[in-house]
């Protein structure tokens, strides 16, 4: 069966402080595709540029050179409006430092993506309470972000990068600041999301081990892809009986 | 809807840190608060100077003997006022029963009334204990018929009673009162004695009108004065000045005469018959109605400038508004990167700090009117107008603080759309 792309980079460099002295560049030509329904790891280092390849996957951020097509749509030729557009349908932002907005309840954080997408109030709330009750949080959707410990904020952050359910979930480190407990619950929500609904996920991390548990594992070096090996999530799976 | 959802969202700000929003409002509150409260002064004063003038008649016109201003008086120097070298005012220079005669022959449609009056002063009428405080006042028959006593008993004047300046008067049923012990009957046909600085009047009473308590006397009861009228003859004739002339006549003109321009062709008439040959006086009209145009100007003009120099510490408030917002928008960069990660445009990103902007003047400008209100009441109250708020003000007031928070918030929030969103993700 043709296996239908997701993502599609190919020689992307991406260079900050262009045209000053201190110009450097940070991706050095990268080339990879995610298909559609896919559970991909990046993984490296810090400082090798995996948040500044997440920024450009994420269309938040234009690459200084390279082509980068992002389900269907040339990412180089979008105008700025229509990044924005891209962002709020087709993609779902978990961040390892959740970024939920402040004096603002989780129902009112999972619903802004629905507001911005011109979503009516009734519809968006009553999609957001649906999402909540998914991650578990339904009990604490009226809570602001300062009420809520790390796992329920990361939780809160999930159900709001599913809100207009895209076309591709790109988490960054989603389990960096939590501990291994609650970092394994976040896991299994991500593989629920994927094995339920079908989910197409790049889950960026600097752990050798949790990367394992994709599909497919991107190794990161210094701004270049050092390989591609295939995960054990399958295997996984197949054990826990799934 | 994202106005509906910026505004509840910038109320919940506002509301997260009251303090900060109410020092943030400060600046608008105070300047709209006494921009108001200015307005609401000068509309109490506008208002209350004319119904007291409308009251003292709209169609009235003031004919006054008034001295010349000569050329060469206002070119010397602008130090010395009126009549420096020039002689005083004698019977000579003042209007007379014929030139008003002959006035009325030629005017006559014109006019309804002719107003004539004179003051004898006031004084104590007494009988053994009994007393009452009198205003004596002669009036011409026109003045009786335009001032429309309410007569209870007796008859108002007769043409005999001016002919031959009888002693007649009528008082009121106050004056009744306090030294008939409200017998009106007993009253009528009386005499009374009134004691004015000394000089002692007599009087017959033929009629006793209705005193119309009016509230700035009401107070005390005990030492009300209440008018006594006499014919105007009788006044003057006891003051020893009937052969004077007018040194001002209070004309009437009837409803269909535009006072205004009216008054010009009454000065030219009298100036040009009587006065030409005159070196010192002359006759000047002034209309009521120009008096109150006048004064509703010139309280408007204060008021304005007043008001303008109040305004000046709006555009304060609204750089104080201009400041917190880049504070704010600086302390939620973050915020705004995760909005634009979140498919937030430039457009929305604007709107929600516009909106902050607006809602924050908006409640400050509220505030303000309250306290504008509230100031100007006190004020105009302490100094004795019955306070009248000026609608004017308050549309003017909003209007003003919704385009302050608008010109004053665009720039933060053009900064804030303008961000970019990578930029404002990675801010600490
Ligand atoms: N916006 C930026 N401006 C300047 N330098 C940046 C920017 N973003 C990332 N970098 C630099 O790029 C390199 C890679 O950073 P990053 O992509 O955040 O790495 P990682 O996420 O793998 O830790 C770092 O040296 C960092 O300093
Ligand atoms: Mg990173």
């Amino acid at each position: 069966m043709a296996e239908e792309l997701m993502l599609d980079l190919r020689n992307i460099h991406k260079s900050f402080f262009i045209g000053t002295p201190n110009e450097f560049e940070v991706l050095h030509g990268i080339n990879f595709t995610v298909n559609k329904g896919e559970f991909v790891s990046i993984v490296g280092q810090s400082g090798s540029g995996k948040s500044t390849l997440m920024n450009i996957i994420g269309a938040l951020d234009r690459p200084t050179e390279g082509e980068y097509t992002l389900d269907g749509v040339d990412i180089e030729k979008a105008k700025d409006h229509e990044l924005s557009a891209l962002r709020n349908k087709k993609i779902g932002f978990v961040f390892q430092t959740y970024n939920l907005i402040a004096r603002t309840n989780a129902l009112k954080n999972v619903e802004l993506p629905m507001m911005y997408a011109g979503m009516s109030r009734g519809e968006r709330t009553d999609r957001a309470r649906m999402l909540l009750e998914q991650v578990g949080m339904k009990d604490r959707m009226h809570h602001n972000p300062d009420e809520l410990s790390g796992g329920q904020k990361q939780r809160v952050a999930i159900a709001r990068a599913m809100a207009n359910d895209p076309a591709i979930i790109l988490a960054d480190e989603p389990t960096g600041a939590l501990d291994s407990a609650t970092g394994r619950l976040i896991m299994d929500i991500f593989h629920k999301l994927h094995e339920e609904q079908g989910k197409t996920i790049v889950l960026i991390t600097h752990s050798p081990e949790l990367s394992q548990e994709t599909e497919r594992i991107i190794t990161l070096k210094d701004g270049t892809i050092m390989g591609e090996t295939a995960g054990n999530w399958p295997a996984i799976k197949a054990k826990e009986g799934m | 809807m994202l106005i509906t959802e910026n505004i509840l969202l910038a109320l919940a700000g506002l509301k997260s840190n009251i303090m900060r929003s109410l020092l943030t409002m400060l600046g608008i509150i105070i300047g709209i608060a006494s921009v108001i409260a200015i307005m609401t002064v000068g509309n109490s004063i506008t208002v209350m100077v004319n119904t007291q003038m409308q009251e003292m008649g709209a169609n009235n016109l003031t004919v006054g003997v008034s001295a010349k201003s000569t050329s060469e008086e206002s070119t010397t120097s602008g130090l010395h006022f009126g009549a420096g070298n020039r002689r005083e005012m004698d019977t000579e220079d003042y209007l007379t029963d014929e030139m008003l005669d002959s006035f009325l022959q030629e005017y006559g449609d014109n006019i309804k009334y002719t107003l004539l009056s004179s003051s004898v002063g006031s004084g104590t009428a007494m009988d053994g204990d009994l007393y009452a405080y009198v205003n004596i006042t002669g009036y011409n028959e026109d003045y009786m018929d335009y001032t429309d006593l309410t007569l209870l008993a007796g008859r108002s004047f007769i043409e005999k009673d001016y002919e031959n300046a009888q002693k007649v008067c009528i008082v009121s049923d106050y004056f009744v009162n306090n030294m008939f012990d409200g017998d009106t009957s007993a009253a009528l046909g009386s005499s009374i004695e009134v004691n004015v600085s000394g000089k002692y009047y007599t009087y017959y009473i033929v009629g006793v009108y209705e005193y119309e308590n009016d509230s700035y006397s009401s107070s005390s009861t005990e030492d009300t004065t209440t008018d006594l009228y006499i014919p105007y003859d009788t006044a003057r004739a006891q003051l020893h000045t009937e052969n004077d002339g007018y040194e001002s006549i209070t004309l009437v003109t009837t409803i269909d005469t535009d006072s205004e321009a009216f008054a010009d062709t009454v000065e030219n008439y009298f100036n040009v018959k009587y006065y030409s040959n005159n070196e010192d006086y002359e006759v000047t009209v002034t209309s009521m109605a120009s008096m109150i145009e006048s004064m509703t100007t010139m309280i408007s003009t204060i008021e304005l400038a007043l008001a303008i120099i109040a305004g000046i510490s709006l555009v304060v408030g609204g750089i104080g508004v201009m400041n917190i917002m880049l504070v704010s928008i600086t302390e939620r960069t973050k915020e705004i990167g995760t909005r634009k990660a979140l498919g937030a445009t430039n457009g929305s990103i604007r709107l929600q700090f516009i909106t902050e902007s607006v809602v924050i003047c908006i409640m400050g400008g509220f505030i303000g009117i309250i306290l504008g209100i509230v100031l100007g009441a006190v004020a105009a109250t302490y100094m004795g107008y019955s306070a009248s708020v000026s609608v004017v003000a308050i549309v003017v007031a909003v209007a003003f603080s919704m385009g302050i928070g608008v010109f004053f918030g665009y720039y933060p929030a053009n900064k804030a759309a303008k961000l970019n969103p990578i930029d404002a993700l990675r801010y600490e």
